[in-house]
């Protein structure tokens, strides 16, 4: 492994603020890695590096999300139907961490249109896990998690909409940050869940995290109006212990579903969040257990109003054996969208069809308001809210592609904090063998807490991560 | 639960052409994901209000003046068929 790769990307934007690094040899560093790359991480990768700008990001190069808009180069959301689709603009989020000094190093993998929790649903191919081959990264942000665990980009950025940056994150053994609702721009993103989506880090460790996301938020973006002016800096977390900190485990998100592994490195942590002397006490999110329902009816909903605009008549591919109008339409769609992304479109245009609307999309509506004012009660009591990241280790291809529902139970735990909008963390917190299988897999703990508390949530993330001390060199090799 | 007419209707809505073997599939899966769904229809939500946005925003609008949007060659060139300065489609009617 290159030394180089050793650094965290914090250390390496250091290195060459001291002028010790040349940020172009960092960057053709991390290319060769990816170009290289026999995960399927990837679905572009630079050819070379752009002139450097300085900034606070040092240059240290940036994987993308495939969903974002990127001119020039191909942003695809996984989807047949955008294939080799190049915009004519780019994502305000990229362009922003461009400025600040992460270049553009690679587009990853993900489940099309950022439908799916494994990346099994990409039109270019699964993603392979880093710690195991025969196993999935997650998703659907796995190719940015896939990269940043195998050290194929130093970090990267992905989208959450129901644990898309979180789940990946937990499986893969990295970082992953959700923001709040509105922290960042969503302009440039190619939509699912317009509601939901959020862009957010995934990184190596909690200061990368810190890092890249510091230069995401700031001042709201004219271009998104569901955006939001941060209130005040993100800083680089410096917590060296937890005294004072009231975290709530909720027993609705603790129980039944969760794999007996990953409960067992579960309540080691928390039993490492007291000895860091912080107060951990039951609480109640009576409605959690009815999220994912709720999520599974607005998710689809708002998916199949954003993706009628793939139509084949502005951009990406059209179907060539169509007569008039209507069968072009169709048989588009028919040809450039997946399975999964069918089943999202069905089930949404059910719920908001004549006669379901109310029984559907208005109740789920009105149990995202109850989700919420859970979260809100909590909240008056606690700090945080801590939780498995994922209710299982990362599984094998195939295990929970036959039943829609199953794969579906993977964002269990991180749909309810999707719901009420306010931000997540999910920190590699151990090791645990899969159900009948023997060798150890990253758990992810989860760490939510109300609007705009990201500087907390890093900043007691970063404490536990020293104390936790996760080591994910291997997979980096 | 929902039957292939049902899911053909739904198709139709959606404009998206299903093959008679997505069809059949399709009416398993959506039972299968509705009933998980209809635990919702379990909970008594009388009396609360539907989320309309997580974050309380207010009248997000920005200053109404004129300025360059993309031009036209650059949207173009992305699309399927162009004619003239415009997207080119196939007949409405057949």
């Amino acid at each position: 492994m290159s030394e180089l790769v050793r650094l965290s990307a914090a250390q390496a934007a250091a290195a060459v603020g001291a002028g010790e690094l040349d940020p172009l040899a960092l960057f053709e560093a991390y290319r060769a890695r990816a170009a290289a790359d026999q995960l399927n991480a990837f679905t572009w990768v630079a050819e070379g590096a752009p002139e450097p700008v300085g900034g606070p990001l040092g240059g240290v190069p940036l994987a993308v999300k495939d969903l974002f808009c990127t001119e020039g180069v191909p942003s695809q959301s996984g989807s047949r139907i955008l294939e080799g689709y190049r915009p004519p603009y780019t994502a305000t989020v990229v362009e922003r961490l461009a400025r600040a000094g992460a270049p553009l190093l690679a587009k990853t993998n993900q489940d099309e249109f950022a439908m799916g929790s494994s990346t099994e649903n990409s039109a270019f191919g699964p993603v392979r896990n880093p710690w195991d081959h025969g196993r999935v990264p997650g998703g659907s942000s796995g190719g940015s998690a896939a990269a940043v665990a195998a050290g194929l980009a130093p970090w990267a950025l992905g989208t959450d909409t129901g644990g898309s940056i979180r789940q990946p994150a937990a499986l893969c053994g990295i970082v992953g940050l959700k923001p709040t609702y509105g922290a960042v721009s969503r302009y440039g993103m190619i939509a699912f869940a317009s509601s939901l989506d959020q862009a957010g880090p995934l990184a190596r460790d909690v200061t990368d995290a810190a890092l890249l996301y510091s230069q995401m938020v700031g001042e709201r973006d004219p271009c998104d109006s569901t955006s939001l002016t941060f209130p005040g800096p993100i800083e680089l977390p410096q917590r060296a212990d937890l005294r004072g900190l009231r975290l709530g485990v909720p027993a609705e998100l603790t129980g039944e579903g969760i794999e007996p592994g990953v409960l067992e490195v579960f309540e080691a942590a928390i039993q490492l969040a007291r000895s860091l002397g912080a107060t951990v006490e039951p609480c109640a999110l009576p409605h959690a257990p009815h999220a994912l329902a709720a999520y599974y009816v607005l998710a689809p909903a708002e998916a199949s109003s954003n993706l009628a605009r793939f139509d084949g008549v502005r951009y990406g591919y059209r179907a060539s054996d169509a007569d008039d109008l209507l069968a072009m339409y169709t048989r588009t769609r028919h040809d450039g969208f997946g399975a999964e992304v069918k089943r999202r479109i069905m089930l949404g245009t059910y719920a908001l069809s004549s006669g379901y609307y109310d029984a559907y999309y208005g109740r789920a509506q009105r149990v995202r308001t109850k989700i919420a004012e859970d979260f809100a009660a909590a909240f008056e009591r606690f700090d945080f809210i801590v939780t498995p990241t994922a209710p299982g280790v990362a599984f094998e291809f195939g295990a929970k592609t036959a039943d829609p529902f199953a794969m579906y139970l993977n964002d269990f735990c991180t749909v309810p904090m999707s719901l009420a909008g306010i931000p997540a963390i999910s920190i590699p917190c151990g090791l645990a063998p899969p159900p009948g299988g023997e060798r150890p897999l990253p758990v992810g703990l989860q760490l939510a807490g109300p609007p705009f508390s990201e500087n907390g949530l890093l900043a007691a993330s970063f404490a536990l991560e020293a104390a936790l001390a996760f080591d994910g060199s291997a997979v980096r090799a | 639960m929902i039957g292939r007419d049902e899911v053909r209707h739904v198709a139709r809505l959606a404009r998206l052409e299903l093959s008679d073997e997505e069809v059949d599939r399709m009416a398993v899966e959506l039972a299968g994901v509705l009933e998980h769904i209809s635990t919702i229809g379990e909970l008594d939500l009388d009396g609360v209000a539907p989320t309309s946005h997580v974050v309380a925003v207010e009248n997000a609008l920005r200053p109404d003046e004129p300025r360059p949007s993309l031009a036209r060659e650059r949207v173009l060139a992305g699309a399927p068929a162009v004619v003239d300065d415009g997207f080119a489609v196939p007949s409405p009617q057949a």
